[in-house]
């Protein structure tokens, strides 16, 4: 905790947000790394980050260039993008020129020298870190990051993809990201966000992303986390939703050794909808968790969620699914479904649905489970001269096509799946 | 082509087939019918090879070896069809995708060449005609979402395109309307040759009119206790099973 103390004392940049980030700092003092007792992590030790100490990057020169950062993220050529190397902005691989002239896309420190009351007025408003100490110490840390402010029915059609590489520069340091984005009232915007790594280092990124949905915006929110095999990833989503507005989420991962992902949206306004769907991928000893907290404020909003992992190796996997109904909320219509995939002995899944529901005009589901592969789906493919091997592979890829066939950002789906496709099926014809 | 000796085979410790032999020869067409659970499914999924029977005694002879050591797959890459009763749902995997995996991994066990997607999507559009089904289905996902007679179509579609030396109908006609009856029939019909040999197992003589049979045994607690030619079918249609099965 001290080394935190001697790093927060000598911050670089502590010149922004002064106050709002003494007293990020002093939450974190205060809350400490989360412990197993504490209920929202009762399945994840977090003891592999709270012991190490983790400096800031080792200034240098990026050696990236563009092909690598597509080779890396992939995307598309009408893709607007920023690109973070080691937690800093690298403005010859970002290309995001072509944005309607209405939006404003700048990173963090940009918009806090142009227009810091923008700033002021809106960052740590949504992300609360009054009881999430990852928050509290992203607030506190956070070097850059980006904002983006999409005015009232503007609507973007080409998605803004953020990626974030670390490479060896990054081993034994930690990057604090921030993404602020406001979606006013009738705009439609779609950000994918990307978490990459050249080679294997060990490093622990700790992203923080407040979005704002405006009355009857509309955002997608795709999230694809391919951090190295060695390194720690914390990441939370706030969102606040209002009338008739929509958000969309999707979360990938099959990085870090151990993960946490956070989506939390809080819908304000009547009849808004919230799709929260992911997909995890684990194998050796690797963690991810999952917590998703959907808030039904106003009545007559829609939730959805979808997430399945497959697990292989002796990797752990934790799905806490929370949805809160106010007394207001009244026909609200939610629906939670968590499936995972067990391949091998040693894997294992924690899943957590906590439903607290105050109105009593309300339809809420939830159904999860934890299985092998369907025998008799293996033996149909077995009896059309499949062998077995093959046929566990296509079986389990079907288990993934299911989630990932909700992505409507064409070319991303078609990535994702064939990034999964390869990983079983061409695994097990060499 | 099939020579099947005493089987018995158990689900768990209950002894569904309790000493069926049958002998299939190449070009022949047998129906097997019997009351509900008379062991006719089970015969055919014994056959298929599937993991939940274990068979006690007895013994399967196919075109000389011993049908009973081979894994499914090696079953279905020998010539062995199974049209399934109830044909499994694959979402995500295109029917087009399965089926290719499937042709080209019984070619490549015959050490033949495997054939690239775009002349396989020929051969499909071919054969999807003799079932009358919608080009559409072919990038659909395997049976999800389909009704039961375009599942039943789809099945008789992969033999078509798989081309298997012994085929086997457990109770395609179950839940089809007339129509879909004929359709499925019809091809089934056109796949005949005199190399290979189809076993029909059903509960009613109704598929029978289009499939006509060279052999019909009757099934019923796990044995067979009569069997005859094409009019043996009808004959159950008139006076059902129980003078049979009576009898026996």
């Amino acid at each position: 905790m001290s080394t935190y103390a001697d790093a927060f004392a000598a911050g670089p940049n502590a010149a922004w947000l002064p106050e709002l980030r003494k007293s990020a700092f002093d939450r974190f003092t205060a809350l400490g790394f989360p412990t197993t007792r504490n209920e929202d992590w009762h399945f994840t030790s977090v003891t592999k980050i709270a012991e190490r100490v983790f400096k800031p990057v080792k200034a240098g020169k990026n050696t990236l260039s563009t092909h690598d950062v597509e080779q890396l993220a992939g995307g598309e050529s009408d893709w607007h993008r920023l690109v973070f190397v080691n937690g800093k902005f690298e403005k010859s691989l970002s290309n995001f020129a072509e944005l309607p002239a209405e939006v404003t896309v700048a990173t963090l420190q940009e918009t806090l020298k142009e227009s810091p009351e923008f700033v002021a007025e809106r960052l740590g408003k949504l992300a609360s870190f009054d009881a999430h100490p990852f928050t509290a110490l992203n607030t506190a840390f956070a070097q850059d990051g980006v904002v983006i402010h999409v005015p009232r029915g503007v609507v973007v059609d080409a998605p803004l993809q953020i990626v974030h590489i670390c490479d060896e520069k990054a081993a034994g340091a930690s990057v604090h990201p921030r993404l602020l984005v406001v979606a006013e009232a009738l705009s439609q915007f779609t950000i994918v966000e990307n978490y990459v790594a050249v080679g294997t280092p060990s490093y622990f990124v700790n992203a923080v992303a407040e979005v704002e949905v405006g009355n009857g915006a509309i955002v997608n929110h795709y999230k694809v986390q391919r951090e190295s095999t060695e390194a720690f990833h914390v990441g939370t989503v706030q969102v606040t939703q209002g009338k008739d507005s929509v958000y969309h989420s999707f979360s990938f991962a099959t990085g870090a050794a151990l993960s946490r992902t956070n989506v939390y949206t809080r819908m304000l306004g009547e009849g808004a909808e919230a799709k929260l769907n992911g997909l995890y991928l684990m194998d050796g000893t690797q963690h991810a968790d999952h917590q998703t907290f959907v808030e039904h404020i106003a009545p007559n909003c829609a939730s959805r969620e979808l997430y399945k992992g497959i697990l292989d190796g002796t990797s752990h996997g934790v799905f806490n699914g929370k949805v809160y109904v106010d007394p207001q909320a009244q026909k609200t219509d939610g629906k939670q479904t968590n499936h995972a995939l067990l391949l091998s002995e040693g894997s294992r899944v924690d899943t957590k649905p906590q439903l607290e529901i105050f109105a009593d005009d309300v339809k809420c589901t939830h159904g999860a489970t934890v299985g092998k592969l369907d025998q008799v789906g293996l033996f149909y493919m077995k009896s059309r001269g499949i062998n077995a091997e093959s046929a566990r592979a296509l079986l389990t890829y079907a288990f993934a096509a299911e989630v990932l066939e909700t992505i409507e950002l064409d070319a991303l789906r078609v990535q994702l799946e064939a990034h999964v496709f390869e990983h079983f099926v061409r695994q097990s014809q060499e | 082509m099939l020579k099947i000796e005493n089987l018995h085979a158990n689900v768990g410790d209950k002894e569904i087939l309790k000493g069926i032999s049958l002998t299939v020869n190449a070009g022949e067409v047998h129906a097997i019918m019997g009351p509900n659970g008379s062991g006719k499914s089970t015969l055919a999924q014994v056959i298929a090879g599937h993991p939940g029977y274990e068979v006690t005694s007895g013994s399967v002879i196919y075109e000389g070896a011993d049908l009973l050591a081979l894994q499914p797959e090696e079953r279905a890459q020998h010539g062995i069809f199974l049209a399934f009763q109830y044909p499994v749902e694959i979402p995500g995997v295109t029917n087009a995708y399965f089926l290719r995996s499937a042709y080209n991994e019984i070619r490549k066990a015959r050490g033949e060449e495997e054939v690239d997607p775009m002349d396989f999507l020929d051969l499909m559009e071919q054969k999807i005609k003799l079932v009358e089904m919608d080009e559409a289905m072919l990038h659909r996902s395997v049976n999800a979402g389909f009704s039961g007679g375009e599942k039943k179509r789809n099945e008789i579609l992969q033999m078509a395109v798989l081309a298997p030396k012994l085929a086997i109908l457990d109770e395609t006609d179950s839940g089809l309307d007339i129509d879909a009856l004929r359709i499925v029939a019809h091809g089934v019909n056109q796949l005949k040759r005199p190399d290979n040999a189809t076993i029909v197992v059903t509960h009613y003589q109704r598929l029978l009119n289009y499939i006509v049979p060279d052999f019909v045994h009757v099934l019923a607690a796990g044995r067979i206790v009569k069997s005859g030619g094409k009019e043996l079918a009808l004959e159950l249609e008139a006076k059902g099973y129980d003078w049979i099965t009576e009898a026996a």
